[in-house]
């Protein structure tokens, strides 16, 4: 019965393992073919059609302005460098989106588990309001609080030196660069050099005593320390950019606009409430019987959540947080409804102003599927770091 | 969002070869025009509380209906945004756009369309608030502008601003709503698109219409007009003639009240050919000698059309200026029906 097949039998009929292959080119063939048919379809019908089509748009000028641009960009570059600048456009909203969803949502998540009722409830009323309602809706509704809401640019609001708040986004100081902060960059570096240090000793003296050492504190020292040494070093170049109050508008100064804040707000409080309850199941997934030993270890709170249970729940947490970074990135496509320049808003405009439909939105799939797959192509190693060794 | 563009692709993917001269024949099968408007710009294209439909580019496609199938009311009306406006009609979602769409070269030469000719000369400008004490465009320095994705418009704001120095920011909107409603709520300092587009979004929108001023530049020009699928000849003379008729019965006094009595007993040569009581010009065309007079009797001539939709007396208060006869000094010149 069990006896291994001859070698002659793998390309017998009857032989399991080459059914299955056969099978297997079957259906790839036919896939091959269908997705050929289709092609030759679409690019016949174009062609017939009069329909234009292929890639060589991109090298051409754009001739369209962008409002808003973490790179300068100029309406006499490429098309290409437009969908470069819509591309960080996302990547910045995603990023920041990513950053702070995570802190609020953990905070979140740990409040539900709260021991005081206000906390908990209150947690638990902002997951089940924010989770319910479309993400598109929340945009509107940001959007509308920041510009039907705030005063208009003239009147803007100037809560503190330097800093405007109006309908037209919030405008901030910021350092002129100068050859000295190259100083205060270096400082900032060595701070950073510093913490992981730092990290070590009380790792060894802990091990060594038992004794722990307060860890984020003097962390946080450190870095503020190395960098204002690198800042005086450097002559301490004061330059700053303030942003000035004229007759009908603000100018100069770093600026984010309402789309912005609307995008990376609306993202920040939707995504939070999920990942909040990935946090909480996380965290419900620990056994009951950790909580007891912690306690019977004579640990606090606090340090029972940050040094027993977050760990823990962290490998439980990794896979499903994943999913929500990936859904934080393509909801950023979102965007486009109340006027943030994304990569969805360019490609639209350029779809427009060339004609190029199909080949515009496979470059957005592309971009996005290149993003996803990078994002949890990080995520997969870090689950893997974090994921318990067999020794 | 993506949605015609994507059915686009799917047609144009899933349809076999695609034949020409199709649609006229389709038009009176299903016995029904297909027409791709612009859902919310009055005087223009706007639907009333019971869908009744009206405006300068609805009454095109009425026209056209009242042509082909002897009924100004047999179309069905196919709301279009900027951006998927151009993919529904290579589609063949609508057999025809009259949706206030500019004739560029780029559109007539790669997006497998013909523009039929233009329904109304236009120019881009900009619209600020009275408050703002902005008298000209040359005023707005760094001024945030609002404008509809999916147009001309972005790109002669670019152009403009950089051949000015003015170094403007346009803030970019799907949609024509979200652009009127960022507008309004002071977003920007500036809207900006076609000159009737303007005149419109103000009428409309705008809690007080006193309270906004359209300034006096205008920085492009705009010849809107309809566009139909390229590889169909037949039905592109139709679209162009139609229009070319309504405009020469302008020209020779043939109006909706008169059209009857002239039919009747014109004697000039000139109305006998367009009404088709001596010649038959329709039989060209693919279709019967009453053509043209199904069409005036439908809408009345361009002047008639004009004057009900956008004219000094409608509530848009638009000048007949540029869209004026080329005998009275405007633009308006059609080719002889002969």
């Amino acid at each position: 019965m069990s006896a291994p097949p001859s070698k002659s039998s793998s390309f017998n009929w009857r032989s399991k393992a080459f059914r299955g292959v056969l099978y297997q080119v079957v259906v790839l063939a036919l896939l091959v073919l269908a997705a050929a048919y289709l092609l030759h379809n679409t690019l016949d019908n174009m062609r017939v059609r009069g329909i234009k089509s292929g890639f060589d748009f991109i090298t051409q000028p754009a001739g369209f302005a962008i409002g808003e641009s973490v790179v300068p960009f100029d309406s006499a570059e490429s098309y290409g460098k437009a969908f470069l600048v819509g591309l960080s456009n996302t990547f910045r909203v995603a990023i920041l989106g990513i950053l702070f969803a995570t802190v609020l949502g953990t905070l979140v998540g740990v409040g539900r588990l709260s021991r005081n009722f206000l906390v908990r409830t209150l947690s638990g009323a902002y997951v089940d309001l924010v989770r319910n309602v479309p993400l598109l809706l929340q945009l509107f509704i940001w959007y509308f609080v920041l510009t039907e809401k705030l005063p208009p640019i003239e009147e803007a609001l100037h809560p503190l030196p330097g800093l405007f708040f109006s309908k037209n986004g919030l405008q901030f100081p910021h350092p002129v660069w100068a050859d000295g902060h190259l100083f205060t960059v270096a400082g900032f570096v060595v701070g950073l050099i510093g913490v992981w240090w730092w990290s070590r000793m009380s790792r060894v003296r802990f091990e060594r005593t038992g004794k722990p050492t307060p860890f984020v504190l003097p962390a946080i020292g450190i870095v503020v320390l190395a960098t204002l040494v690198g800042w005086l070093l450097g002559g301490a170049p004061a330059g700053l950019d303030s942003p000035e109050k004229t007759e009908i508008n603000v100018v100069g100064g770093g600026a984010v606009t309402p789309e912005f804040l609307t995008v990376l707000i609306g993202l920040t409080v939707y995504t939070a409430a999920y990942i909040a309850e990935v946090v909480r199941a996380g965290i419900q997934s620990v056994p009951f019987g950790q909580h007891e030993a912690s306690v019977s270890l004579g640990l606090g709170r606090g340090q029972e959540l940050r040094l027993v249970q977050l760990p823990q729940a962290l490998r439980v947490i990794i896979p499903p947080m994943t999913n929500q970074y990936l859904n934080l990135t393509k909801n950023s496509s979102l965007a486009v409804a109340v006027g943030y320049p994304d990569l969805v808003s360019i490609s639209n405009t350029s779809l427009n102003q060339t004609g190029r439909a199909i080949e515009c939105i496979a470059l957005v799939m592309a971009c996005y599927l290149t993003l996803s797959l990078l994002t949890s192509a990080g995520m997969n190693w870090y689950n893997r770091r974090s994921a318990i060794k067999e020794r | 969002m993506f949605k015609h563009t994507i059915a686009a692709a799917l047609a144009l993917a899933f349809v076999g070869s695609v034949h020409a001269g199709k649609t006229l024949d389709a038009i009176k099968q299903r016995g029904q025009l297909v027409c791709g408007v612009n859902p919310s710009l009055p005087g223009f294209s706007a639907a009333d509380s019971q869908g009744n439909w009206a405006g300068l580019d609805v009454d095109i496609c009425k026209a056209i209906a009242a042509t082909v199938l002897s009924d100004a009311g047999k179309v069905k009306w196919v709301p279009l945004n900027a951006s998927q406006r151009f993919a529904a009609l290579q589609s063949g979602e609508v057999d025809i756009l009259s949706r206030n769409t500019t004739w560029t070269l780029t559109r007539d030469a790669s997006l497998g369309l013909h523009f039929t000719g233009t329904t109304y000369y236009d120019g881009q400008g900009f619209m600020v608030t009275k408050k703002s004490k902005i008298t000209s465009a040359k005023q707005l320095k760094g001024a945030t502008v609002c404008v509809q994705s999916g147009t001309t418009t972005e790109k002669n704001l670019t152009d403009y601003s950089k051949a000015a120095g003015l170094n403007m920011k346009p803030v970019v909107f799907e949609t024509q709503e979200a652009t009127n409603k960022a507008y309004f709520a002071g977003r920007c300092q500036a809207y900006t698109t076609d000159a009737s587009g303007l005149a419109s979004v103000r009428n409309k929108e705008a809690g007080n219409p006193d309270d906004h001023v359209i300034l006096p530049e205008l920085i492009s020009k705009e010849p809107l007009g309809p566009s139909v699928r390229r590889g169909d000849d037949e039905f592109f003379a139709i679209a162009k003639w139609v229009v070319f008729a309504l405009i020469e019965a302008e020209e020779y006094g043939i109006t909706q009240a008169n059209v009857d009595q002239l039919k009747a007993d014109s004697k000039d040569p000139v109305v006998q050919r367009i009404l088709g009581t001596s010649e038959d010009t329709g039989k060209l065309l693919g279709l019967d000698k009453d053509w043209a007079y199904r069409a005036i009797k439908a809408t009345g001539n361009y002047g008639e059309i004009f004057e009900r939709n956008v004219g000094p007396k409608s509530a848009l208060k638009l000048p007949r200026g540029a869209n004026n006869l080329w005998s009275k000094g405007g633009f308006m010149y059609a080719p002889p029906v002969r």
